[in-house]
């Protein structure tokens, strides 16, 4: 029985899926097998977690210390993970990328099965998770850290093959590297635009951040280049900041053109590699277009995202609001006020994986109050931040008082400070996540 | 900041046409209090119109609503070369004008 249900999810990983044949398959698969007692798990609970980021990596091991004889598998395809936190500084030099880089040997000797495939199904109905080598793998509980996926569609002219040519840079790996060497080969006196999309997106004070450090080397390396922001927002995270930042540190090098002012990029021809806004054309020497976002592609497959591209959840365990046993976390979950970044998926891999604990004991799972911590580095030895306190109200987070933002008037000894205490907090999260 | 405006330099006859708008306003709603309890005089745009060599081909009137910054998009069929004109009014004699040439081929 157990040998012809793997056989069947073999053959349904071989066809192209539609929404058609999956529905079928389901309704298939329960009304001729008894689902099969082999394939379910054995012990106190099976979770499976899918996406080995700063959420799934942090959830991955939260779940396995606070309950050793749960079977924690966590499926991700890449065995090396490359943080984006801090790539800016790569990107601009300052950084090597070997050091933003982590793999998952420590999870597995604490215990995680680390499985290094990609997900290509979830039949959740079956609850049951299929990878790309054809294997299923059942569960109690799954836990999604998707991160986050391009939405193509809505940026005419852009795609896998563009950037290529106009680089994102917004997922770290290969993607910094070539943004970096595009600086480096730049002529001095060139421009780089950076294209940046509306909310909610990842990591939304990162393009300024990008900007401030890009805007670093230009200033050491190729003083008569510039960089232009064009933005789809008005107004930004620690814009007051960030301003004065610019002011102080690079004069009228970074330029900025916000939505009111026509920055909004409506497309993008990379065989010229122009960005096209809504009352404008540039033709920059670099182009590094960040594409308006969506949460990955398996909570799609997963059948977790809304019209917005999303994931709802219930914001005490993290559960989908869609799918029954399936829980979200990180950039991929409508979090309400809580940003998109690795300190708030961290945080929400350990809340969530508090409540799945306690989900499986059939105790009641407590409200969690989550920290979110988000430092920017605008060149070296001058960093601020924001801190933020969110707890569930109503379907999602509010943040609540304990909030602190570094102040807009400050020495530079608190910015010099707070520049080291970013690289502190790296080194804590990243320890705390894979070391 | 003067008036934004996308209109192509060229077209062909007959082909539909875009054209976008965006002039800066605080669009006051007349709705809002100070912190002290008095009430922010209303300050909006209250119509917009656009002229195509001198014929209007789009109005619109705007109301409260209507968010700081008006952005407004719309379409017409590229007739004859020539000259966009095109108006914003509003509360205390605000007015505004901009216009950007066509030329069909």
């Amino acid at each position: 029985m157990a040998a012809a249900a793997l056989a069947w999810m073999i053959r349904m990983t071989t066809r192209p899926m539609t929404r058609r044949t999956a529905v079928l398959g389901i309704t298939a698969a329960t009304a001729t097998l008894a689902r099969p007692s082999v394939l379910r798990a054995q012990s106190t609970g099976r979770v499976v977690v899918v996406g080995g980021g700063f959420g799934g990596a942090a959830c991955a091991r939260a779940l396995k210390r606070a309950q050793a004889d749960l079977q924690v598998i966590l499926i991700e395809p890449n065995a090396v993970f490359t943080s984006c936190p801090l790539s800016n500084e790569v990107i601009a030099g300052l950084r090597d990328i070997e050091v933003q880089q982590f793999d998952y040997d420590k999870l597995a000797a604490e215990g995680v099965t680390v499985i290094g495939q990609a997900v290509t199904t979830i039949e959740s109905q079956l609850r049951s998770v299929l990878t790309a080598d054809g294997v299923a793998l059942p569960y109690d509980r799954l836990v999604l850290s998707p991160g986050i996926d391009f939405h193509f569609e809505a940026l005419p002219g852009y795609d896998e093959a563009a950037s290529e040519k106009m680089p994102h840079a917004w997922k770290a790996g290969a993607q910094t590297l070539l943004l970096r060497r595009q600086l480096e080969a730049m002529d001095d006196g060139g421009t780089v635009a950076i294209a940046v999309p509306a909310n909610p997106s990842r990591c939304p004070p990162a393009p300024y951040e990008r900007a401030s450090l890009i805007a670093h080397y230009l200033k050491t390396r190729k003083p008569r280049s510039k960089v232009l922001i064009l933005d789809a927002k008005d107004n930004f995270s620690q814009q007051r900041l960030f301003e004065k930042a610019w002011k102080e540190l690079y004069g009228d090098m970074i330029e900025r053109i916000g939505l009111s002012q026509g920055g909004r990029v409506t497309s993008v021809d990379p065989a010229t590699k122009t960005i096209v806004t809504e009352f404008g054309n540039y033709t920059p020497d670099v182009a590094n277009v960040i594409p308006p976002q969506r949460a990955g592609r398996i909570a799609e497959i997963a059948g977790v995202t809304d019209a917005t591209g999303w994931c709802p959840i219930d914001p005490v365990t993290f559960e989908s609001k869609l799918v029954k046993n399936v829980h979200v976390i990180g950039d991929a979950c409508l979090g309400g006020g809580i940003p998109k970044s690795a300190s708030a998926a961290s945080a929400q891999g350990k809340a969530c994986a508090a409540a799945i604990v306690n989900l499986l004991a059939g105790r009641a799972p407590e409200a969690p109050r989550l920290t979110g911590v988000c430092y920017n580095t605008v060149a070296p030895g001058y960093g601020f931040s924001l801190a933020g306190n969110y707890q569930p109200r109503g379907d999602i987070f509010a943040e609540v008082e304990g909030g602190a933002t570094s102040p807009v008037d400050a020495p530079r000894e608190l910015r010099a400070r707070e520049a080291s205490e970013a690289e502190r907090w790296f080194q804590t999260i990243t320890a705390d996540t894979f070391g | 900041m003067a008036a934004l405006i996308n209109v192509p330099a060229k077209a062909k006859r007959g082909d539909i046409i875009e054209i976008r708008t965006l002039t800066s306003h605080i669009m006051e709603t007349g709705f809002r209090h100070t912190m002290d309890g008095a009430l922010v005089p209303r300050d909006i745009i209250t119509s917009f119109t656009c002229r195509y060599n001198g014929a209007e081909i789009f109005r619109a009137d705007l109301f409260p609503a209507i968010a700081a910054n008006p952005y407004l998009s719309f379409f017409t069929v590229a007739k004859e070369s020539g000259k966009f004109e095109f108006e914003w009014i509003g509360d205390n004699g605000y007015s505004s004008t901009a216009s950007a040439s066509i030329t069909v081929e």
